[in-house]
């Protein structure tokens, strides 16, 4: 046999509450061994209290020569960001 | 370094580059990441495949020297500290690993071309570790000079490579530390110990200058990984930083570098130092180090041996998978 | 320290903790051995998670008996400068490691009465105990989900892991019974209300093995002989081996700080 374990992409919510975020990869035999690896791999300094892993197979990407039409459109909606208003300082902190 | 010697593919002159090549270069010069499902020039996925493979089976073969000493390390404390140590630097392996594969070759390929020889590994680790001092100046050397080269490597062009640099770098803060922690109670404590220490150091300091690799100044491979931000300072340089970083360190614990010709230059404010033999470097890459069939059969052993476990896991998972296909069927 | 200090002897208690110390001291001892050598690079940084919870409980436990002690001994004098006929863990956890199967069959019957014990343990008279056992169980409740996990795939994975994997427990069941039985220390630990009585875990230990052996489709043998002997001291030889190893430095420098 001796074929390759899948590759995994793992995700972990830290304790702050922020979403969860990529941390990088690892090889598993299936999906609940890979939760298994990852706490062991990748919170061995107490980085994480939650994991999600996908197969990396499973991951549909953005095509590297979309980004233009992608992201640009964002990049133009300046009101997404809280900068583009402009507030009466006498209001304060807002 | 943990990553020696790489043969980057040839040099173009910027009238050579095609379209694309020129447009790569030109956003590798702004300073931007290129990413995994990029284009890029195919000598600059071989080359990295190279240099991040290597770098990854220096850190799995640099398991082993330290490893040795779990056993044997002479408190509670220093146990656990070594092993987590060692452990990160499986950790190390593992990240860089997966950085490698980003570029379409599988961890089995690359862990395949480190048993049969055709992939290196960071010629330090062919280096004995025989007393417990050892473990002080593989610390305090060894990471040393693995961290001077990682540090820079955190702004190398690949993404998936400089983000394994970072996440290395941020755990790898305390691996110096802990050696150079040791070398003090050892240079501090019994006329034994002190002796331990110096022996150490007398044994690593030239392996350790070597592990930056000979003078690349007039090398076209190193000029070429230097274009595409894969190297970031040469050889030269990162060797002259580390004798001056070390200098002092070693003068603070009392220890003498074993080099006659050691002397401060006020000229170039840095050290004037030995070459180490270069010979005996080569020869080590060749095979002819003290530890290569100790280091290479270890990891030739451990992967042969495990054969059974990871295909009894894959296998173990196929069948679940299909008991559960099974009850999904019969549940419609 | 001197605040409800409860009626037990003195000797007893020392008793009872290096068991609990030796035990993890020499299986961390045991799975540290692995590190650089595993199977696949994440098994390797897990069984090192192992390792070091263990090694850090040992330091917890073997602290708490050098104070009751009260010979000034400190964990690492007990771990290092103790020769073997006075260590006190059981036989089990000085088995070789043989191939991952066995280590990871060791692992999987200690675990499951190491999360057992230490359940009990959390419930202690003594506060000291109780606490040291609080952080504990839930390290090896991991350390137990993992290795049940193991074994279950393994017996259930290829012909070859399933024939290791029987192999493994043939080979290691008679050195389990051991953590079972009592001798005067363990009772006079147990009246004192500071640990469960070794026999009253048998069962709870029993329900575990039983259901991740049926998983793993493995059959437990049916020979009721019990190795016994580590748990006042008479051990395999491969201990000495053990010690020869983890002490050296220690005694070839006594008297010198690390």
């Amino acid at each position: 046999m001796s074929s390759e374990w899948p590759l995994w992409e793992v995700f972990i919510r830290g304790q702050h509450g922020l979403n969860h975020r990529h941390v990088g990869s690892l090889h598993a035999p299936d999906a609940e061994l890979a939760i298994k690896n990852a706490r062991d791999v990748y919170t061995r300094r107490n980085e994480g209290v939650s994991i999600w892993v996908v197969k990396s197979v499973d991951i549909t990407a953005s095509s590297p020569s979309d980004k233009g039409p992608l992201f640009e459109p964002s990049n133009s909606k300046v009101y997404r960001h809280p900068t583009f208003f402009q507030i009466p300082e006498e209001v304060g902190h807002m | 370094m943990y990553a020696q010697l790489v043969k980057s593919e040839g040099m173009k002159s910027a009238a050579e580059l095609s379209p694309e090549e020129r447009a790569f270069q030109e956003r590798i010069d702004r300073g931007e990441k290129i990413e995994p499902k990029e284009w890029m020039p195919e000598g600059y996925r071989k080359t990295l495949i190279r240099q991040v493979g290597q770098h990854a089976h220096s850190e799995i073969v640099g398991q082993l020297p330290e490893g040795n000493w779990i056993t044997r390390a002479p408190t509670l404390e220093r146990k656990a500290i070594l092993l987590a140590k060692v452990q990160d630097e499986a950790g190390h392996g593992l990240y860089l690993y997966c950085a490698a594969e980003t570029l379409g070759v599988s961890r089995d390929q690359l862990l395949a071309k480190l048993h049969d020889g055709s992939m290196k590994y960071s010629s330090i680790f062919n280096y004995p570790t025989l007393n417990w001092a050892d473990i002080g100046a593989v610390g305090w050397l060894v990471d040393g000079a693995a961290i001077m080269n990682q540090v820079q490597l955190q702004k190398t062009s690949y993404g998936p490579y400089s983000r394994a640099m970072i996440r290395i770098c941020k755990e790898e803060s305390f691996h110096q530390r802990q050696g150079y922690d040791i070398m003090m109670k050892m240079a501090q404590g019994t006329a034994e110990q002190k002796a331990m220490a110096q022996d150490a150091l007398d044994r690593f300091w030239y392996p350790a200058l070597m592990m930056f690799g000979p003078s690349d100044k007039d090398s076209v491979h190193s000029a070429q990984s230097m274009a595409w931000k894969i190297k970031i300072n040469t050889n030269d340089e990162l060797r002259q930083k580390f004798v001056d970083q070390t200098v002092p360190q070693a003068e603070y614990l009392g220890l003498k570098i074993p080099d006659p010709n050691l002397k401060w230059n006020e000229e170039k404010k840095g050290y004037d130092f030995s070459e180490p033999d270069w010979s005996e470097f080569f020869e080590v890459i060749a095979g002819n180090g003290p530890c290569n069939k100790e280091r290479l059969g270890a990891r030739v052993k451990a992967w042969e041996d495990g054969a059974w476990f990871r295909d009894g896991l894959l296998a173990h998972a196929e069948k679940a998978e299909a008991r559960r296909a099974a009850a999904r069927v019969a549940a419609e | 320290m001197a605040t409800a200090e409860i009626a037990v002897d003195r000797a007893a208690l020392f008793e009872f903790l290096t068991r609990m110390g030796d035990n993890t001291l020499i299986l961390g001892h045991r799975v540290s051995e692995w590190c650089g050598h595993a199977p696949v690079l994440e098994e390797d940084i897990a069984l090192a998670n192992t390792a070091l919870d263990l090694i850090g409980q040992t330091q917890l436990w073997l602290g708490l008996a050098g104070e009751v002690e009260g010979k000034g001994r400190n964990a690492d004098a007990l771990a290092f400068l103790r020769d073997a006929a006075a260590f006190r863990n059981c036989l089990l956890v000085e088995r070789p490691n043989g191939d991952f199967g066995q280590t990871l069959m060791r692992q999987f019957l200690f675990d499951a009465w190491h999360h057992v014990m230490l359940t009990a343990l959390t419930k202690s008279e003594d506060p000291r105990v109780a606490e040291i056992a609080a952080k504990a169980v839930k390290e090896a409740a991991y350390h137990l989900e993992r290795s049940s996990d193991l074994v279950i795939r393994l017996g259930d994975g290829t012909d070859e892991s399933h024939a290791r994997m029987q192999r493994a427990l043939d080979d290691m069941w008679s050195y389990v019974g051991e953590l079972f039985i009592a001798d005067d220390a363990d009772r006079a630990v147990a009246e004192a209300g500071i640990a469960p009585d070794p026999a009253s875990l048998k069962p709870e230990w029993e329900a575990i093995v039983s259901e991740v052996l049926r998983e793993a489709t493995l059959k437990a043998p049916t020979s009721a002989y019990v190795h016994k002997g580590g748990r006042r001291g008479v051990h395999t030889e491969h201990l000495g081996y053990i010690l020869a190893d983890m002490q050296f430095l220690q005694r070839a420098y006594p008297g010198a700080t690390w």
